[in-house]
């Protein structure tokens, strides 16, 4: 366990450098002047030359990642090139918002995922399954601007029943989270509708069946729990479709969270703020897969450790 | 398969095929899609770029769908329905261009690692696992960001995040198929390298691709909308389905149809790339059939 545990952790790192060396190259190497985008259009020959020195961008490539990373590993992401902040401190200070509209789509997506997923399973064949699965294909066909829109629509501008956008309570909360969770329980609801019916078939649930036990007993005993053990693995990969999709729902729903930060960066082509918001998203990513490769053998025995 | 097959026609994957529903109803609107895109200019009642002065009402609002515009005009009093047919152009254009371009980065990676494996397989695969940690979306806007955006950026830039995932999927079905016995045995006969690359696993390699090509369409197609829709994307005044609902975004609660009418065309347009591509993952897995 120990040395899987450092193989993985070290891979993880790994990866990171090399993230952070893609974020390097796209932020100071592709740009055609980042000196200028900084000191703004007004500044004069010499202003751009001590900006320059003093991000230290006459110095050789290596040097310059090399302090990159350094600053990195102090937690220091750049300065925003029109708010004249620094980016790690405006990402902190929006973190939490995204972080329970994250939590709540995650909720959402499971809920209605895997409850449509057991229902498709249990009336396999059947019009309703046909109908749940074509249903699961339209969610994960449509793009989350036309599904926020589309409920902020009729929910909010037809029925009145929640706020426009914006922030603070419970119901400004719930439009978001369905947007971000719909095309998640579309990828859910088919994986847990074949998950389920595999341990319908399973040894086990035959067994149970054999000693008399009822047949809702059964599927909420011995086959629901089995079927979703594979399920559950998968939340820590979802974490990359999620850090894309706040940008698009935080735009339309309003809400002051990390995507939001980053579209508003995207509208002035701030990009330290753009290429911040991918480093963390990445990060995240990383340390999801790296928790759900580490939670898997611990939920399910049968998953060796490599 | 039915009785009697003998003295049928081949069950080609193409009969299979249309034999689906679903399949049958994503082909047709994939065709409506490609009819409106290659005919827009004679399709069309009005120019995409032309205001008309009736096509706003006297307080300067956009008219809703019905009498002289078909869907109705945007903001600036355009034709909605003549900017849809030439935003089908830019869609399909975008999604089979960009799709092109990342299943050929994708399979000539995916063969490249799966088949020579060692040190450039390895490093090749590693490269995959880094493209994989970033969000898709967010790589796409960093680099629209970046460059100054055109229609080739876009379709460079989808290329460039999306070829990931074919990588993967060809990569281990290369290693599946240079495992299998059949390859083995013309290996022991001293086929070369080069033989048993292109007269057995590249053929084999063809479903595959052909499922992953239909089904990346749909990631391409929404991709470039979602571009679009936060302007990073194909730029206005050039319709795309995306950038119709960007621009008349902030006008959602008094013209919905300026946002759900290009918004249902994106969605059948990506659900009836899913459908083809499932459907065709069933007909050309040999495991699957007579199952339909």
């Amino acid at each position: 366990m120990a040395v899987y545990l450092l193989r993985r952790l070290g891979q993880a790192v790994l990866i990171l450098l090399g993230v952070s060396f893609i974020t390097f190259i796209l932020l100071y190497v592709l740009p055609a002047d980042p000196v200028r985008q900084i000191a703004g259009r007004a500044a004069t020959a010499q202003t751009v030359e001590n900006i320059r020195q003093q991000l230290g961008l006459d110095q050789p490539f290596i040097v310059q990642y090399g302090r990159y990373l350094a600053n990195l590993a102090r937690g220091d992401l750049g300065r925003s090139y029109l708010q004249k902040t620094d980016v790690a401190e405006l990402i902190r200070s929006r973190l939490p918002a995204t972080l329970l509209l994250m939590a709540a789509g995650i909720f959402a997506e499971l809920l209605i995922g895997l409850t449509l997923g057991v229902i498709a399973a249990l009336w396999r064949g059947r019009a309703l399954d046909q109908g749940l699965m074509v249903t699961s294909f339209v969610a994960v066909s449509a793009p989350q601007f036309v599904i926020g829109l589309l409920l902020l629509y009729v929910f909010a501008v037809k029925l009145g029943w929640f706020p426009i956008g914006g922030y603070g309570t419970f119901a400004h909360l719930v439009l978001p989270a369905l947007t971000l969770g719909i095309l998640g329980s579309g990828w859910y609801s088919r994986m847990m509708r074949s998950s389920m019916i595999e341990a319908l078939r399973a040894d086990y649930t035959r067994t149970a069946r054999a000693k008399g036990l009822g047949r809702l007993r059964v599927i909420l005993r011995h086959a629901l729990p089995n079927a979703i053990l594979p399920i559950v693995a998968m939340i820590g990969i979802d974490i990359g479709i999620f850090m894309g999709g706040i940008v698009v729902v935080e735009s339309v729903f309003g809400w002051p969270g990390m995507g939001q930060l980053a579209w508003q960066a995207i509208q002035r082509v701030d990009i330290p703020i753009i290429m911040g918001v991918t480093l963390v998203s990445a990060t995240a990513i990383v340390l999801g897969n790296l928790l759900a490769d580490l939670i898997a053998p611990m939920i399910d025995p049968r998953i060796r450790l490599r | 398969m039915s009785p009697g097959g003998a003295t049928q026609r081949p069950d080609t994957a193409w009969r299979r095929l249309l034999r689906r529903r679903l399949a049958l109803f994503g082909l047709v609107i994939i065709m409506l899609a490609v009819f409106g895109a290659v005919f827009a200019p004679w399709i069309a009642p009005w120019a995409p770029q032309e205001q008309h002065f009736d096509g706003l009402t006297l307080e300067g609002s956009p008219l809703p769908p019905g009498g002289a515009f078909l869907f109705g005009t945007d903001l600036l009093g355009r034709d909605l329905f003549s900017r849809m047919l030439f935003g089908a152009r830019t869609s399909l254009v975008i999604g089979v261009l960009a799709n092109g371009i990342a299943l050929g980065i994708g399979t000539l990676v995916g063969v490249s690692a799966g088949f020579f494996r060692g040190r450039i397989g390895g490093a090749l695969m590693r490269l995959t696992d880094l493209m994989m940690a970033f969000p898709a979306l967010l790589l796409a806007i960093c680099l629209a960001a970046i460059f100054t955006p055109s229609l080739w950026i876009v379709v460079l830039v989808i290329a460039l995040v999306n070829w990931v995932q074919a990588a993967r999927v060809i990569y281990t079905e290369t290693t599946a198929l240079s495992e299998r016995e059949f390859i083995q045995a013309e290996r022991t006969l001293g086929a070369g390298p080069g033989r048993i690359l292109f007269r057995h696993i590249l053929p084999h390699l063809v479903p595959t691709v052909i499922v992953w090509g239909t089904l990346g369409i749909s990631t391409t197609v929404l991709l470039e909308a979602t571009l679009s829709f936060l302007g990073i994307g194909v730029q206005p005044p050039t319709p795309s389905w995306g950038n119709i609902i960007f621009e008349n975004q902030t006008y959602f609660q008094t013209a919905p149809w300026l946002v759900f009418i290009p918004g249902a065309a994106i969605v059948a347009l990506a659900l009836a790339f899913n459908l083809v591509g499932d459907a065709l993952r069933d007909v050309l897995d040999p495991t699957q059939r007579g199952r339909d």
